[in-house]
């Protein structure tokens, strides 16, 4: 899905968290949203996951206006930063709980409901901890288990807080990789947050440059790298 | 552990770890607190009820007025105990899920009953529903009287009561933050459904805690139903209210078989908590760890 953010802004009281910004996301991306803390990053993935709504501007889903849509109406997988896992459900729970929730009329059976949970575990390559519970698990599996959760709904896009933000280094360098690999699977659009250079640059087709609620520079990476365009992003690409 | 720290030097205790005699006179002491300021009282209760036999206190409590007083406190928790889980959740859930004006006054104000002295909040219910009173004076007209009758004592066991559930949630609930509800949300789910399906699963175990002191408090209650009640015998005399007219007419096996009886449900509550506590100790630990 082609998204597209119209001059999207957001304030908090009297401190402006967005100054209005667009960008248009081609459908089948992998985008990162690259910033320090307090670059907006999150607020505007929160913004197009219908979180936060914003003071003004639009949010395009393949040319329709999507602002005025709720949360649930979006379809957004969205995994959030600790993955906000549901610590008395089992993992099989968990990942089902999207398609429990919807209404009686388009809710698949039991079987199939079940058939599908079976099918993301394997897409996650945890096949035997659908009996678990999040605290039995290790960051790595529970960040898998979130974008399987994520994934179940079908969603129309994937959104993700800082998805590495909670490991260490080496699961992090595996797990990078996982995504690569769902992304491509799916052919999802694709939007992550991250104020690692390294994993947006690696990992992405694209990366968003922000700082102070602004968008620097937007480029695919070794363009960023090769030319960048403000001192801003020569000053944190380098570090 | 144990069987490492003796080949140790001493000085390589754990640095929050006491030596053995500060840590035997520390439990001693507790332990004597313990045995004087609570179960001393409870026992001189019990033994004073039971002073001239099992008879006569059974006989103190089947008639007319004590029995009157236990339906009516048990009625009053019966009211009072769910108004306030309802209220102290919703109060719970708006501080810690959403951020608006007032909300700092609001959370002084769910503590207000804590700082004011039940007799206070009695007057208080007097004043605005007592017979001479705007309020009162019609209501009393239609037939519908508060002050001197249930919805008076009920009124003043709430407002006692209050703070209770939502102290125990408000803690717990910012602990868990929002992120659950807003994963809830965008898989789908209605506001209602992630309040059902996530957030009252997680707090499940602090609303208990609340409920139950909640309970025991809406029992034990004196100051403020005493003035609310008018201490109508057999009509408006709440338990506790009961205990103090015998122990003022001299009744002391009655007195005390009633407050024998208020212990018990108090025993029983704590009791209730335990077994529930232990029969899910695996669902509470993890919920705790996470």
């Amino acid at each position: 899905m082609h998204i597209e953010i119209d001059e999207i802004a957001k304030s908090f009281g009297s401190t402006t968290a967005l100054h209005p910004v667009s960008l248009a996301i081609p459908s089948g991306a992998l985008v990162a949203l690259l910033g320090p803390s307090g670059s907006g990053k999150t607020t505007l993935l929160r913004i197009l996951g219908g979180l936060e709504f914003p003071t003004s501007g639009r949010v395009l889903f393949d040319g329709q206006d999507a602002t005025g849509l709720t949360v649930q109406e979006r379809r957004a997988g969205f995994v959030f930063q600790s993955y906000a896992l549901f610590r008395h459900m089992t993992v099989f729970e968990n990942i089902a709980y999207g398609l429990r929730a919807r209404p009686r009329r388009t809710r698949p059976p039991q079987a199939e409901i079940e058939r599908r949970v079976t099918k993301l575990l394997e897409l996650i390559q945890l096949p035997q901890i659908a009996k678990r519970f999040p605290s039995q698990l290790s960051g790595g599996q529970r960040q898998r288990v979130a974008l399987a959760r994520a994934l179940a709904i079908e969603p129309r896009m994937l959104l993700l807080d800082e998805p590495f933000g909670a490991l260490d280094a080496r699961v992090r360098k595996e797990l990078r990789q996982g995504l690569r690999e769902i992304h491509d699977t799916t052919g999802l659009t694709t939007v992550f947050v991250t104020h690692d250079q390294d994993e947006a640059m690696e990992l992405a087709d694209l990366v968003v440059v922000m700082s102070m609620g602004r968008i620097e520079q937007v480029g695919r990476p070794q363009d960023i790298r090769a030319r960048p365009a403000t001192p801003f992003v020569r000053a944190f690409i380098d570090a | 552990m144990s069987d490492g720290t003796q080949t140790l030097p001493a000085k390589w205790r754990p640095v929050t770890e006491e030596s053995r005699p500060v840590r035997i006179a520390l439990i001693a002491a507790a332990l004597a607190g313990l045995a004087v300021l609570v179960l001393a009282p409870l026992v001189v209760v019990f033994a004073e009820a039971l002073a001239r036999g099992a008879a006569e206190a059974v006989a103190s409590l089947v008639q007319p007025d004590a029995r009157a007083a236990v339906k009516l406190t048990l009625l009053v928790a019966a009211v009072a105990v769910p108004v306030n889980a309802v209220f102290g959740i919703a109060a719970a859930w708006t501080i810690t899920k959403f951020d608006f004006r007032g909300k700092a006054f609001l959370i002084t104000l769910i503590d207000l009953p804590f700082s004011i002295s039940p007799v206070v909040a009695g007057l208080a219910l007097v004043l605005l529903f007592g017979t001479n009173s705007l309020v009162g004076g019609w209501l009393v007209a239609s037939g519908f009287p508060i002050i001197f009758a249930l919805p008076g004592i009920v009124l003043a066991t709430i407002f006692v009561t209050f703070p209770f559930v939502a102290r125990e949630l408000i803690p717990v609930m910012i602990e868990q933050g929002r992120a659950e509800e807003e994963a809830a949300l965008t898989l789908g789910a209605s506001g209602w459904r992630a309040f059902l399906t996530v957030t009252l699963p997680n707090i499940k175990w602090a609303l208990l805690y609340g409920v139950l002191l909640c309970n025991a408090r809406a029992m034990g209650e004196f100051g403020a139903v005493a003035v609310v009640s008018g201490k109508i015998r057999g009509q408006t005399a709440t338990m506790p209210i009961t205990i103090e007219m015998m122990y003022n007419e001299y009744l002391s096996v009655a007195a005390f078989s009633l407050a024998a009886v208020l212990a018990l449900l108090g025993l029983l509550t704590l009791a209730l908590k335990t077994v529930l506590e232990w029969r899910h100790a695996d669902q509470l630990a993890a919920s705790r760890r996470h």
